[in-house]
């Protein structure tokens, strides 16, 4: 186990260097210069753009700046931004809490509501409940994200005002609930789905004939035998899952205006910002490559089959 | 979460109790399964019946219906799509098919519990076999978790698992198959029921490990006096252990008898076949017999006896005529106790 677990860092390690390479390169071949967005629609100095380039080593050859970027890394100094000059890692701490309120938020509304509903739904497969569970789903996945979001915001914000429309502090819980919400559908629907399936499956399994035959009430045959074994494909989905909500709540952070990760890859990208993107993906990869980890521990703790060495 | 039964009211003095009736008695039970493809018959009328201490071997072809009843009987079939239009299941002289589910659940694991035939599939493989034994004690007898415990290794050793207290935290797939048939008995046995329905215990089993764990199951009925019905289709495994056999086919009986008359004497022309369908030493060299033909379509279960298209002596009334289960008598009319025939010939079968 401990070995295992050694093995699995140590892999990380040219998974880390592989994914930051790439993103480095990708963001260096984007069209568009940060440095002459300083000047905005004024033309700029060409001496001036020469000066701030060698300052911050951008006319140095890509390895190069590769290299140097790498060097600070390890040594906790993500960068400054070009516009600003500001410590990036600063933008970094204050984004991630928001985030990762909102994906824990959002993570354990599909724990709880997503497989409460798988299990009703196949458990009574074929009944009322599996069809309105499944027909719920499948609306939730064919609908596109921003959809949902534009329309929580224009009913809840807007029409009942149950909620302010944007988040006005996205370090207050509570306004973090409805995008929370938003966010975390589409990984309900596919955390119901998922259980559903598994447990529709294993129902007909062989052990849970043996579990009514023992003369077990029903609850614990559902709760003891028949969810503990049904939740393994669940367990890989929520697992990765947490890594994407964290990085992948853009368009629902550019919805309701919280100031976390999505949003600020999102005025990164549009500033040519390469560091900064470079950095949040690289604490991304970490969080996901970590998750995944977590997710094969996991394994074993839910199937003794299943043993690391 | 403890969830524990109050069983104490239900009587079940093993001796010197009341005799209200026999302890299982399955009359003109039904089963059909309704599938889209239209009502599957899976059981037609059985009767049967287990006195304490007895062993009754229900022999069949895969289809037969012989699980099917075994499974009506402890209430584990799967309903919908099952079905029972029609029957009496008396256990103790109560219908069972009238209890309540509550009640019905009661009785299972802790008056009669069954023993599967794929120890592998039918122990959940994510809980340590201890707690699977233990599972009887908490939920049945409110026992704590640490008295289920040793409660667990105390009959792990009963059906002679070596070094249980070291095992008992181990997972199904860490036991060999005939260590995990001996949990599944163990598991059975843990309440000692008064009945214990027994589903091709050996099927899954090689023949050394298959003759071990039916000497431990008759070792353990012998010892409690407890009633077994023995499903199987292994016409040695029943020679040793049962008292009496009921052969089954397409959801009927066709014939039952004490065990070493039927083996002597059949008196149906399917039982015959199936006899005349074990490889014997002394016929080394000839083709073994086979039973011409396929088990039915219980869709679509022939007119008249369901075997006819597939019996050797079959005659126009086999055709028509459904056989009624008979009482088989002695060419001078003299009783053999306990013997029936559903087959309108079968005074030639036996005698001829």
């Amino acid at each position: 186990m401990g070995r295992y677990v050694a093995r699995r860092l140590l892999q990380m390690i040219p998974v880390f260097i592989g994914t930051t390479l790439l993103i480095f390169l990708m963001v260096n071949v984007l069209p568009g210069d940060p440095v002459r967005a300083l000047w905005g629609d004024k033309p700029p100095d060409p001496a001036q753009v020469a000066q701030i380039k060698h300052d911050r080593g951008l006319d140095l050859p890509l390895w190069e700046q590769y290299l140097h970027y790498m060097k600070g890394l390890f040594q906790g100094d993500f960068g400054n931004t070009i516009a600003g000059n500001r410590p990036i890692l600063d933008e970094i701490t204050q984004a991630f809490p928001v985030s990762m309120r909102l994906a824990v938020m959002a993570w354990s509304f599909e724990l709880v509501v997503g497989i409460t509903l798988g299990v009703f739904a196949g458990i009574r497969r074929g009944r009322i409940v599996d069809n309105t569970v499944t027909l719920f789903t499948l609306l939730v996945i064919s609908v596109p994200i921003f959809v949902v979001g534009l329309l929580f915001q224009l009913y809840m914000g807007n029409e009942w005002q149950w909620i302010t429309p944007t988040v006005q502090d996205s370090e207050d819980m509570g306004q973090l609930v409805v995008p929370a919400l938003v966010l975390g559908m589409v990984g309900l629907a596919y955390v119901a789905r998922l259980t559903r399936t598994s447990i529709a499956e294993n129902r007909q399994a062989d052990y849970i004939r043996t579990a009514v035959a023992k003369g077990l009430p029903k609850q614990r045959i559902i709760t003891r035998h028949l969810l503990r074994n049904s939740l393994i494909p669940v367990v890989t989905y929520l697992g990765t899952d947490i890594g994407t909500l964290m990085g992948g709540a853009v368009i629902t952070e550019g919805i309701f205006n919280v100031t976390g990760v999505g949003n600020l890859l999102f005025t990164s990208l549009a500033r040519r910002e390469g560091a900064v993107i470079v950095g949040i993906v690289t604490v991304l990869v970490l969080v996901y490559l970590l998750a995944s980890l977590l997710v094969d521990l996991l394994y074993a703790v839910l199937d003794p089959r299943i043993r690391y060495a | 979460m403890t969830i524990t039964d109050k069983t104490a009211d239900v009587p079940a003095p093993r001796s010197g109790e009341e005799k209200s009736g026999r302890l299982l008695d399955v009359k003109d039970l039904h089963v059909e399964f309704h599938t889209r493809d239209g009502v599957v018959k899976a059981v037609n009328g059985v009767n049967y019946s287990v006195d304490a201490g007895e062993t009754l071997a229900v022999l069949g072809e895969s289809g037969s219906g012989k699980s099917v009843t075994a499974q009506a009987v402890m209430g584990i079939l799967d309903m919908p799509p099952g079905k029972i239009p029609q029957g009496e299941i008396l256990f103790r002289g109560q219908d069972m098919l009238k209890m309540s589910n509550e009640e019905r659940r009661k009785i299972r694991g802790r008056k009669i519990a069954m023993i599967f035939q794929d120890a592998l599939s039918s122990l959940n493989p994510v809980l340590s076999v201890g707690y699977q034994l233990g599972e009887m004690f908490r939920v049945h007898d409110g026992l704590s978790r640490k008295a289920a415990k040793a409660k667990s290794i105390e009959l792990m050793e009963r059906v002679k698992i070596p070094a249980a207290k070291e095992r008992v935290n181990d997972y199904p797939h860490q036991f060999s198959g005939g260590m995990r048939q001996r949990i599944m008995i163990a598991m059975a046995l843990a309440l000692e029921p008064d009945l214990i329905i027994a589903d091709e215990p050996t099927t899954a089993l090689d023949v050394t490990v298959q003759a071990q764990v039916m000497d431990l199951l008759a070792e353990l009925q012998r010892e409690y006096n407890m009633g077994l019905i023995l499903i199987t289709h292994d016409l040695g495994v029943v020679a040793d252990v049962a008292d009496k056999i009921a052969v089954m086919y397409a959801g009927r009986i066709v014939e039952t008898a004490p065990v070493h008359e039927l083996y002597k004497r059949p008196a149906h022309p399917y039982t015959r076949g199936l006899l005349d369908s074990i490889p014997r030493l002394d016929q080394k060299g000839h083709e073994l017999y086979a039973i011409k033909g396929l088990p039915p379509n219980l869709l679509k279960i022939p007119s008249g006896c369901a075997f006819n298209p597939r019996c050797p002596k079959a005659t126009d009334i086999c055709r028509t005529e459904v056989p009624p289960l008979v009482p088989v008598t002695e060419q001078d009319g003299a009783e053999l106790p306990g013997r029936g025939s559903a087959c309108h010939f079968w005074k030639e079968t036996i005698h001829g």
